[in-house]
């Protein structure tokens, strides 16, 4: 087994063990600390694919910035420990198997496809910062203005339903 | 034994080295760690014309051995109610995040000039394109072991001194990344050797650094930012709010005590010698000498030994005349050492030229740590609707025109 496939298989476990102690876990700043964990795991997968600036950024944007506001709220809610609750009744008989069955359709593309999946790992064109920033600054470059323009959206909403509250 | 030797010669002896390297700079960083605090506490005492440690050891010299002694024997005391993982995991964050950052500082640009089994040395533990973002990602994850240790802690005044802080370093990166966003737009790259590279200083001089940027345009605007951030960000005087004594007893780490607060306090003064190193890297041209090369200029290669020697002849003045007799045998042999290095040097000019760029980079980083203690020694503590109106409506603003006016200032430059 090479290296690199040993540190896949640790971060992959990482992600999924992460994911599943954000579900599981009863107290919500644990749960904010699962998925951190599935973040960082992530960024270690990029890594592994040569996308270094796409790895810092998972960092930067989601492990940092993102987290540490979903970490601040739940501190400053000062939020206790949930109760769970059985499965409701849509959960088990709707949710359950449209979540088996989505699975499958995923893990059989990817078994029928394993070549596609196995080059798309290969690309060239997200390793270097320099190609990234060609991409989203000639060819995505009317998408990319659009994003920032729905950001800008979302903030002048928050903006604004904060202001109401106020008078 | 052979087979040791090819292992060596292989991949094996680059694991090899790179832990022996991570070793050598834990242990030198741990040390400088702790003499720092001496250094604050006698620069501090100075200002405020007091005499500072002087009872252990000559001069107080072995007042951070005391300390740390002290640090491993106390009651290791955990609160009731605390919530045990999240409680023991933050110091642990803490600390290795800070001590992980040193890994990526550059501290010289040539490979020392013997080999380790046919490996190079380079004088940094890794070199990665991305280095500077690779920092801004630890910094991004640092704020959690200071909001968690303030929520683990099951306690009023953590709490508040957590939240302080996890609001007040969410504020200051916005600052401190876009005032660095010039000098990668001037350096084209996140590498911090190739930061450090385009200000090279043989031509100009110290007018060649992004900060007087006599090539592109001047970072001033991005440096005072940069470095306001990240004293609010390393939670210094006059930023320290999440600590502040008078209000919130000691903040986020109230509740720690023993090692576990040792830990928060080596990552504290750890990512004050990163913040310094990156102010001299980004803005001060890192490892390049303030003179121009040429011959005109050949005597500034000697003002390590023109530091170092003088100095040392004044430690054995002043450690002779010294009260106790221990003072009389350690402080002589201290300056004996520190003269014979600056001595040694002027002797062998080949060591000499080798030792000039950490030279720089090192006398640099110790610029900006003695600013970090005058801050401290001279500044009163900020309120804290002061301190968001100063990131939000000064810095923020500040650094993002000078972004816009130094890429207009890129782009002018570039056209043929």
């Amino acid at each position: 087994m090479s290296p690199q496939l040993l540190i896949f298989f640790l971060l992959a476990a990482l992600s999924v063990i992460g994911a599943l102690s954000l579900i599981l876990q009863k107290h919500p700043i644990h749960s904010a600390l699962s998925l951190i964990v599935v973040m960082v795991a992530l960024a270690g997968l990029y890594l592994l694919m040569g996308a270094e600036f796409v790895a810092a950024v998972q960092i930067i944007v989601y492990g940092g910035a993102i987290m540490v506001l979903f970490v601040f709220v739940i501190m400053l809610l000062n939020a206790g420990e949930e109760e769970h609750t059985d499965f409701s009744k849509i959960a088990k008989y709707g949710g359950l198997p449209l979540a088996l069955a989505l699975t499958g359709l995923l893990a059989t593309a990817m078994v029928r496809h394993g070549g596609a999946v196995a080059n798309a790992a290969n690309s060239d064109s997200l390793a270097s910062t320099t190609s990234i920033s060609m991409l989203l600054f000639s060819t995505f470059v009317y998408p990319f203005e659009l994003t920032s323009f729905l950001i800008l959206v979302a903030i002048m909403g928050a903006l604004v339903l904060a202001q109401r509250e106020k008078s | 034994m052979n087979a040791v030797i090819s292992f060596l010669t292989q991949a094996g002896g680059f694991w090899v080295l790179t832990a022996i390297k991570i070793g050598l700079l834990l242990f030198i960083v741990l040390t400088v760690n702790a003499y720092l605090t001496w250094f604050e506490r006698k620069v501090v005492a100075l200002m405020q014309s007091r005499v500072g440690p002087h009872r252990v050891g000559p001069h107080g010299l072995l007042q951070p051995a005391a300390d740390g002694l002290k640090f491993l024997f106390k009651e290791d005391a955990m609160p009731a109610g605390v919530d045990k993982f999240v409680y023991l995991l933050a110091p642990f964050l803490a600390l290795t995040l800070s001590l992980a950052s040193l890994a990526v500082i550059p501290f010289g640009p040539n490979p020392l000039p013997i080999k380790f089994f046919g490996h190079q040395i380079d004088l940094w533990i890794t070199n990665p394109q991305i280095g500077l973002l690779v920092l801004f990602s630890i910094t991004a994850l640092g704020v959690y072991g200071v909001a968690l240790a303030g929520w683990a802690s099951n306690s009023k005044y953590p709490l508040l001194g957590g939240l302080r802080s996890s609001a007040q370093m969410v504020s200051y990166e916005l600052s401190m990344t876009m005032s660095v966003v010039g000098v990668l737009l001037i350096a084209n790259s996140f590498s911090l050797t190739e930061i450090i590279g385009l200000q090279d200083s043989s031509k100009y001089g110290f007018l060649a650094w992004n900060i007087f940027g006599i090539r592109s345009f001047t970072q001033i605007a991005g440096f005072l930012c940069f470095f306001i951030s990240a004293i609010a960000e390393t939670n210094r005087v006059p930023f320290d709010l999440p600590e502040a004594e008078s209000e919130l007893v000691a903040g986020f780490h109230t509740e720690y005590s023993s090692f576990k607060f040792a830990m928060f306090f080596i990552a504290e003064y750890t990512s004050m010698i990163t913040v310094s190193a990156l102010c001299s890297i980004l803005f001060f041209g890192g490892w390049n000498s303030p003179f121009p090369s040429g011959s005109a200029w050949q005597f500034s290669h000697y003002l390590p030994s023109l530091i170092l020697l003088p100095f040392g002849l004044w430690v054995i003045y002043d450690g002779i005349k010294y009260e106790t007799i221990f003072g009389r045998v350690v402080l002589p042999g201290i300056g004996t050492a520190i003269a014979a290095i600056g001595a040694a040097l002027i002797v062998f000019p080949s060591i000499n030229e080798y030792v000039q760029a950490p030279f720089w980079l090192l006398l640099k980083i110790f610029g900006f740590l003695f600013f970090y203690v005058w801050a401290r020694g001279t500044l009163p503590r900020f309120r804290y609707d002061q301190l968001m109106n100063i990131g939000w409506k000064l810095l923020l603003p500040v650094s993002i025109a000078n972004v816009i006016i130094t890429a207009g200032v890129v782009l002018l430059r570039s056209k043929p």
